[in-house]
């Protein structure tokens, strides 16, 4: 039985799909941040930080929170962050 | 291969006293208008006395065919089968043969033996070659002149030491240790979030040296880790050391030689050593998480090539894990636990419970940091001769874990300032600096038996949060 040998790939077979960032907008005019607090301890105090900056400058500002940082962010989190915000700025801290 | 013609087929070997016995029946089924066709599985050259044998040494024919007897005699019509006798039965073959006299002088009838194909590991290597095996995975070719154990490792589907190269055959075989079918999906594995079924356990089973029997118990880990509530996503990408701990409970763990005694958490225990890894090479390969990359740990732990062991179940007087947590006498179960490595404790002096508590609860304090009383768990491992200990004193094992929570009330004004403490500990010790709260949330220290001979007991301590949870589920199939 002399044959070439075959070996089963063990890996899920992922091709890397390279999707295109959303274009970035051409002027911050009037847009609205969501900034997100993974849950991380501090990152709190850089979110502030951001926010206070933003509404000098007139921003709208929501607050968005993960539960826990080493969960992934559950859909119904994004989907009220991409439907209620122009950009979102994730902090991360320690 | 096509359907065989019409006629007689009769597959044989050598090296069957039975096959050899009719050969003369063979000559005279030879010599008719519409001659046998000869299969032989082991000597082309036999029966010498037959024409136009066909050498089925690679036993294509015998595969295809089903046979498992030699000598078979198949009759064909109209390209269908119509007839089959096993061994020799002088009534059956003349019946097939439509002939008289068949064999004269032999007796009336002799069992056959058993054909080639079922000699061991022949079935998956025969429906590795010419089966249909209803495998998805994409097969990777080895060139001739490569090592395949160098092209797992070029490739990233090692730990770091070398796999076992997963041909089909060996992947069949795997298979076969479960009655799941290699299309179902376990679950979604982190951090690429993809589908793993049980054909790429397999496959990753096979690489981490499992032998099938293994098969139900890798399953079942891999269904435990991809719970939500064990948090595989947190215990791969933490900057922390932990590594998935598996445990088996039930009468599993001794059918398939698992160690649950001396050196358990060394090496030396094929199924210890391999179920284990095949956990994390299943977490490496189908999930994506790799050192350096999603993983992100500070220090790791050599866990993380394989942690894996059975509790102790051999005296009845506590309860195993698996019965505390609900699951049948009998039943056998896999747990999986974040778990950093083992901190023996080493006592040789005690001979009270109460000395022996004493002992281990300043250990299980210093667990992270002394000041650390959130987002820590441990298992704290009994050897049978502390075991005794508490047993001869009547103590139970909630027993055990009540004294030991009654020594691990930490003063607050010892916690860690940050992260070891929340807001409502930060406000409870500016205001009560006096308060005690418990080092181990309810349920996050558990106790369990294992080991060899000497006074000791072990820690392994992990992660335990609100998203990092020890699951447990039955072993099935």
């Amino acid at each position: 039985m002399s044959q070439e040998l075959e070996l089963l790939d063990p890996t899920a077979e992922l091709s890397p799909v390279v999707r295109p960032r959303i274009a970035r907008p051409a002027s911050l005019e009037g847009k609205t941040f969501g900034l997100l607090d993974i849950a991380k301890k501090r990152g709190d105090v850089l979110l502030d930080r951001i926010e206070e900056r933003l509404r000098e400058r007139g921003h709208a500002v929501r607050r968005f929170r993960k539960e826990r940082f080493s969960i992934v962010a559950p859909p119904e989190l994004k989907q009220d962050i991409r439907e209620r915000c122009d950009i979102v700025i994730e902090a991360l801290a320690d | 291969m096509n359907p065989l013609p019409d006629g007689l087929h009769a597959v044989v070997k050598r090296e069957c006293p039975t096959c050899t016995l009719i050969e003369p029946v063979l000559r005279q089924l030879a010599a008719r208008s519409s001659p046998v066709t000869v299969y032989s599985q082991d000597d082309p050259a036999f029966p010498a006395s037959v024409k136009g044998v066909v050498d089925d040494r690679e036993l294509e024919v015998s595969f295809r065919l089903g046979v498992q007897i030699v000598p078979t005699l198949i009759r064909m019509e109209k390209g269908r089968e119509t007839g089959r006798a096993f061994g020799w039965n002088r009534a059956e073959w003349e019946a097939l043969a439509g002939a008289q006299g068949l064999g004269p002088g032999l007796p009336g009838n002799r069992p056959g033996c058993g054909s080639r194909t079922e000699e061991p590991g022949m079935s998956f290597r025969l429906a590795a070659r010419f089966g249909e095996t209803g495998l998805a995975s994409r097969a990777i070719r080895v060139p001739a002149d490569a090592d395949p154990i160098e092209v797992c490792f070029e490739r990233g589907w090692t730990d770091g030491l070398p796999v076992v190269p997963p041909t089909k055959e060996r992947v069949l075989a795997m298979l076969s240790g479960t009655t799941r079918a290699p299309g179902e999906v376990i679950g979604i594995v982190p951090p690429d979030r993809v589908e793993c079924t049980v054909e790429k356990a397999a496959i990753n089973a096979v690489m981490a040296g499992c032998r099938p029997e293994y098969m139900p118990v890798v399953l079942a880990a891999i269904d435990a880790a991809l719970e939500p509530g064990f948090g595989l996503h947190g215990v791969l990408c933490t900057t922390n050391a932990v590594a998935p701990v598996i445990m088996v409970n039930g009468p599993i763990a001794k059918r398939i030689g698992m160690n649950s005694k001396g050196n358990c958490f060394g090496q030396g225990n094929r199924a210890n050593a391999a179920i284990g890894r095949a956990l994390q090479l299943v977490v490496r390969n189908v999930g994506g998480g790799r050192p350096g990359e999603i993983d992100r740990a500070c220090f790791g732990n050599p866990g993380k090539y394989t942690f894996c062991f059975a509790e102790d179940e051999d005296d009845a007087v506590w309860e195993s894990y698996a019965i505390e947590k609900g699951f049948a006498k009998g039943a056998s179960t896999v747990t999986v636990f974040p778990g950093d490595g083992v901190e023996p404790i080493i006592d040789q002096n005690s001979r009270t419970p109460e000395a022996l508590a004493d002992s281990y609860a300043p250990c299980l304090r210093t667990i992270y940091h002394p000041g650390q009383v959130v987002d820590v768990a441990a298992f704290l491992i009994i050897a049978p001769e502390h075991a005794r200990v508490f047993y001869g004193a009547g103590w139970s094992k909630q027993r055990v874990k009540d004294e030991l929570n009654k020594r691990l009330q930490v003063p607050v004004r010892e916690l860690k300032p940050g992260f070891g403490t929340d807001e409502r500990l930060e406000k409870l010790k500016r205001e009560n600096p006096d308060a005690t709260v418990p080092k181990f949330r309810t349920g996050s220290l558990n106790i369990v038996r294992a080991g060899g001979t000497g006074l000791f007991a072990a820690i392994v301590s992990g992660i335990g949060s609100i998203t990092i949870n020890p699951v447990t589920k039955e072993i099935k199939a």
